[in-house]
């Protein structure tokens, strides 16, 4: 197998991105804002048209979301159209905010970066939403489900074809919105509910980087208009550079649940799978990427700041991994996964130009292949009656062929065996990780080890093995709603990475917005391959050998100090609480006493003083509005002869 | 210039529909409350009709202008007018006070005066539109105190079980604040008697005073402590959560909502073109006080287990942003702070009016242990009470992120860790917010909550307008920006101040 590695060993590249002068939207571009507004469309016909539109709301939603899907394919043939530097297509709709200086204009940017993000969000959005039919059926609020999926795709759609900071941040809180308003989506379940406040205020403290970070784009460039931003970036001061970069690393932090940021992501497994799929898994908490590799003109000039986004990618690479391998519940093994994926590619984004394509082209992959392992997650869980506790399943591969087969391809594609695609991908970034900085590139090997490990005991577990299904479970395949998805998603876990790479050149497409470098490895290429492939395959078999036999229904309780903290999330709730949450609640509580006994004990007591005793005090009170129109009176007088007094002279 | 005098029919409107409530048949409660929506709609209509023929463009400081000698002896004159700031006031009390007598239809139902109750507030709205659109300062001190008594009958006499104590302390506080004021009024009459040999109360004609830095000093006092009190920045805010509290949710709007912005309305209007040089001394104590209000606000307002008095103290956080984005003098942050007023005045209408139509269904109680599951029973209400919440927090997107976001990007640009601190603010109000509707609309049922109906018709209606307001001022500020930003140039210009230049600034980086 000839890696994509081997296939760039020839020489050192060092492709510069090129700001390309954003063309006006025409022809096909013309309707750009389409893309946001069918979905929007989507959301607010169901949201306000209320009980009228239970019917064929759903239907409409998957139509707007399907109609956006298609219109974000002709606009990729549109841009397929156009020379390789001038793929950069503009369409500003109106002034949004402007004050002296200060303009953020409602405005969009399509190009090589934003429309495979596009596409990724539409196309894999599209199939969820049908799944979502079939998942959905029974509830009661069915319609609203629909609703805030439209209203999600909406505001990624805005995130990624902002065209300036503050418009993405419009999109960036509107994908938080969604998602809280879809992780308590149960709401009278109370762990959803605090799920969902959770993900939404640990987001904010993200927030406060981007809020922070946009600021200090604009008192150092004047404008926070991408463009405008990116071709002034060499001229400002390293350590300018490094704050912002920082900043946009905290904001990137909240969204993709990085470290020290993490610990919503677990919790929003409270939400219903597909959602999880969609937002937690494939795109909302990707957009950090997004974020990092977009903002690269910046990252480009800070070395450091850059080192930290690598840090970060490598230290969430490894705690997601070790959630992933010690949680029992599939939704919440898949989400420490989706932490440590995410963490690959915040780590080659942290590599610069020669990681930033890679980080992308992973991003990609991965929305393929983890979209399909949550929506197999949720076909399990539908038909094992709303079980996730992998203990009390196995041997479903009987009674869920469909199920399994495919949740067998997006298994091969995340452990990496060649060729279906995260070999492609995440081959990729182990190769640039190596070609920056050794330790961090065995980092990525041992982490590659541990998801080839947490990966085969969950399937193990699941399918394979002797059943433990409690009493009421009757497993059965889901509908052809759900498994068509799952099908098509199956197909793009074994072929995307391929087709991306091959057939899309996507290393070329992306470049002329990413930049990229490339230096050749003091080894073979091939070796490097050789060893990551070996060192999955110790991780499945240490998987096999540990779950081939029976499996516990109840957790055993002797284990090791890592895998103690490996099912208690790391400690990250614990943590949190004492530095954080208690502290704030602390502060709380003493300004309420000072505010109860102290401001307004001086205030009342001023007022008594004055007023005399308390029984005064009531009196004048009583007593207080005609008193109040007889001191107008005074003041008034008083005005007048103050005013003749000085006039006398 | 318009012959019209728009200005005053405006404030004349909802006054006549005040004393024509008064001689309707008091049993025909039916018609007095249409009628007061009739006034309130005219007036509304009409400062539609008059905001379109405000010219952005002019280089008048105001418009609508009307000057009628008042006691000329000493230089006092019935003079209206408005600038854009002016202006967007005017429109915002005109807005909510139709809204709240349509939200407000049932407030009084246990044999109190009904008449009484919607004439007030019709009273309220031609003081609120004249105290936006006094060019007189005199004519400003005048209708800024008597404004107390419609504020004082309304919690006093309609509101909660603690109404008069609640009534008495806002009456005390607002007192001393407006003794301080007119003690500050008069000094700066004799200032201008010295120096123009005949003293007035002429706005332009007090800007173009020269006074001396010392007494600047002095009389700015008067004034800012009269306005801290009355938009109630820290350690002047303790008033406000009681008065809140007991006041009825619409008086509660119209108090929190319209009449407080009269005091950060103060310091733009006044405080700053009268009194550069003190505002400039100032600066750094009332950017203290700000800030300690944010997050004092927004944490007590964490541990509150009283929704309204929740709404109160996050009230409180949000005029520390206003406040500080009036004093750290750029462009970006005056005019943020103007657009927070509107912002917030539409974030607190949503949140007041959504808390009393839930306190109407649970036996009037305002606390926030009595609700839980509300979202299971009555979604619409819910949904309309989560919007509330996202405006209070200020989601990109609705009126108040827009004035929020340039508020703390002119403090940036003067001041980083001061922005860095306001900033936490935030996640603070994301996350007392959040609680907030999780234990009210969120989880299981509680008792109180059982059985509750939905919003019905007129409810709904009522806050669809806020609704629909907060969103595209969110989304297209435009309209607001062209009137506003002119008004705050004028007022950059007036105290010699310009924003900060960017490290790299672009060719032709201001305007």
């Amino acid at each position: 197998m000839i890696g994509t590695g081997a296939a760039r060993l020839a020489d050192a590249t060092n492709i510069a991105p090129v700001i390309q002068p954003l063309a006006e939207a025409t022809g096909v571009f013309s309707y750009l804002w389409l893309l946001i507004a069918l979905p929007l469309l989507g959301a607010t016909v169901l949201l306000l048209g209320g009980r009228r539109t239970n019917r064929w709301g759903p239907y409409f939603a998957v139509l707007m979301v399907v109609a956006a899907a298609a219109y974000g394919i002709a606009l990729l043939v549109g841009l397929l159209g156009r020379s390789a530097d001038d793929r950069a297509v503009g369409q500003t709709l109106f002034e949004w905010v402007f004050v002296g200086g200060f303009t953020a204009p409602m405005a969009l940017q399509l190009d090589q970066l934003s429309i495979v993000f596009v596409l990724l969000i539409t196309i894999v959005g599209s199939l969820i939403h049908i799944y979502s039919l079939g998942y959905m059926e029974h509830d009661p609020d069915k319609r609203k489900f629909f609703g805030f999926l439209n209203l999600f795709v909406a505001a990624m759609l805005l995130l990624v074809l902002a065209d300036n900071y503050l418009l993405l941040y419009v999109g960036w809180e509107g994908v938080g919105l969604a998602s809280y308003l879809l992780i308590s989506f149960w709401q009278y379940k109370p762990s959803a509910a605090a799920a969902g406040k959770k993900a939404f205020v640990m987001n904010r403290i993200g927030d406060v980087g981007l809020s922070l970070a946009i600021m200090l784009i604009f008192v150092t460039f004047g404008t926070v208009v991408f463009d405008e931003v990116f071709a002034m970036a060499g001229e400002a001061s390293e350590s300018t550079l490094t704050w912002i970069g920082l900043l946009l690393l905290l904001a990137a932090a909240g969204k993709s649940a990085q470290f020290p940021l993490q610990a919503w992501l677990l919790d929003a497994m409270e939400g219903p799978t597909p959602v999880s799929a969609l937002i937690h898994a494939a795109t909302m908490v990707t957009a950090g990427v997004y974020l990092i590799v977009r903002s690269g003109a910046i990252y480009d000039q800070t070395i450091f700041a850059l080192t930290a986004v690598m840090v970060i990618g490598v230290i969430t690479m490894f705690l997601g991994a070790f959630i992933g391998s010690a949680k029992d519940d599939i939704k919440k093994s898949l989400a420490g996964s989706t932490m440590s994926q995410i963490g690959y590619m915040v780590l080659a984004a942290g590599l610069g130009p020669v990681g930033y394509v890679f980080a992308i082209f992973h991003l990609l992959t991965h929305g393929v292949f983890k979209a399909n392992l949550f929506l197999g997650a949720g076909s399990v869980i539908h038909g094992m009656n709303g079980e996730q506790d992998m203990r009390r399943y196995g041997a479903l591969r009987k009674v869920m062929v469909i199920t399994w087969l495919t949740f067998m391809a997006a298994y091969l594609a995340i452990i990496g065996i060649p060729p279906f695609s995260g070999f492609w991908s995440k081959d990729d970034i182990i190769h640039a990780a190596f070609e920056v900085n050794v330790f961090v590139g065995v980092c990525a090997i041992i982490a590659a080890g541990i998801t080839g490990f947490y990966m085969t005991r969950m399937v193990i577990m699941t399918f394979f093995g002797k059943p433990r299904w409690p009493d009421d479970a009757h497993p059965h395949e889901s509908k052809a709603v759900m498994t068509i998805p799952l099908i098509i998603l199956a197909i793009g876990s074994m072929f995307t990475g391929m087709a991306l790479l091959f057939w899309g050149d996507i290393i070329d497409w992306l470049t002329p917005v990413t930049g990229l470098e490339q230096s050749p490895l003091p080894f073979p290429t091939i070796l490097l391959e050789i060893a990551t492939l070996v060192v999955v395959l110790v991780g499945v078999a240490i998987a096999i050998g540990m779950y081939r036999k029976d499996v516990p229904e109840e957790a055993p309780q002797d284990v090791n100090i890592l895998t103690k903290a490996a099912r208690n999330s790391m400690y990250d709730d614990a943590i949190n609480d004492v530095l954080v949450v208690q502290p704030t609640y602390s502060l709380s509580r003493a300004f309420i006493g000072v505010d109860n006994r102290g401001i307004d004990g001086i205030v009342n007591g001023l007022a008594a003083f004055v007023g005399g005793s308390g029984e005064r005090l009531r009196r004048w009170q009583t007593g207080f509005a005609r008193s109040y129109a007889l001191a107008m009176v005074g003041g008034a007088v008083l005005v007048v002869v103050v005013l003749a007094v000085v006039r006398l002279p | 210039m318009t012959t019209i005098p728009w200005l005053t029919i405006l404030g004349v409107v909802p006054l006549i529909g005040a004393l024509i409530l008064l001689v309707l048949p008091r049993d025909n409660v039916r018609l007095i409350k249409q009628a007061a929506l009739v006034f309130s709609l005219a007036a509304l209509v009409l400062t539609v009709v008059m905001g379109l023929q405000f010219d952005a463009d002019s280089t008048a400081a105001f418009q609508f202008v009307e000057s009628y000698p008042w006691i000329p002896a000493f230089g006092i004159s019935y003079s209206v007018g408005v600038d854009g700031i002016g202006l967007v006031l005017v429109a915002l009390a005109t807005t909510l006070v139709p809204v709240t007598i349509l939200a407000g239809w049932n407030d009084v139902e246990d044999g109190r005066s009904v008449k009484g109750y919607f004439a007030w507030i019709l009273v309220l709205e031609t003081l609120m539109i004249g105290v936006f659109a006094a060019t007189d300062v005199f004519l400003f001190y005048v209708l800024f105190e008597v404004m107390l008594i419609p504020i004082y009958f309304l919690i006093g006499r309609y509101g909660g079980p603690n109404r008069a104590y609640a009534a008495t302390k806002f009456l005390i506080y607002s007192l001393v604040g407006g003794l301080l004021m007119l003690a500050a009024l008069i000094g700066l009459y004799v200032v201008s008697a010295q120096q123009l040999g005949q003293g007035t109360f002429d706005f332009a004609a007090l800007v173009g005073l020269d006074i001396d830095p010392t007494t600047q000093k002095i009389l700015f006092l008067g004034f800012f402590i009269a306005f801290a009190i009355k938009a109630p920045l820290w350690p002047f805010h303790t008033w406000l959560p009681d008065a809140a509290k007991e006041s009825t949710p619409a008086t509660a709007v119209l108090l929190i909502g319209v009449l407080d912005k009269v005091g950060t309305f103060g310091m733009i209007r006044y405080l700053l073109p009268i009194f550069p040089a003190a505002s400039e001394f100032y600066a750094p104590l009332v950017i203290a006080m700000a800030v300690i209000g944010i997050i004092y606000g927004a944490l007590v307002a964490l541990g509150q287990t009283d929704m309204k008095r929740l709404f109160a103290y996050s009230s409180m956080s949000h005029f520390g942003f206003i406040a500080l984005g009036i004093f750290v003098f750029t462009t970006w942050s005056m005019t943020g702070s103007t657009l927070y007023m509107l912002g917030h005045g539409l974030a607190t209408a949503a949140a007041f009016l959504t808390a009393g139509f839930l306190m109407q269904r649970a036996g009037g109680s305002s606390a926030i242990a009595t609700y839980g599951g509300v979202n299971k029973v009555a979604p619409v209400l819910a949904g309309f009470f989560l919007f509330a919440v996202m405006s209070a927090i200020a989601l990109p997107g609705l009126a108040s992120f827009v004035g929020e976001f340039l508020v703390l990007l002119g403090t940036f640009s003067r001041y980083v860790v001061v922005a860095v601190i306001a900033t936490l603010g935030i996640v603070l109000a994301a996350a007392y917010a959040l609680r907030l509707y999780q234990k009210v609309a969120t989880g299981p049922e509680s008792p109180h909550v059982e059985g509750m109906r939905d919003l019905n018709g007129r409810e709904v209606t009522s806050l669809v307008p806020v609704v629909l307001l907060t969103i595209v001022l969110g989304v297209f500020p435009a309209p607001v920006l062209d009137v506003v930003n002119p008004a705050v140039d004028r007022v950059m210009d007036t105290i010699g101040m310009t924003d900060p230049t960017p490290a790299l600034a672009p060719a032709g980086g201001d305007q």
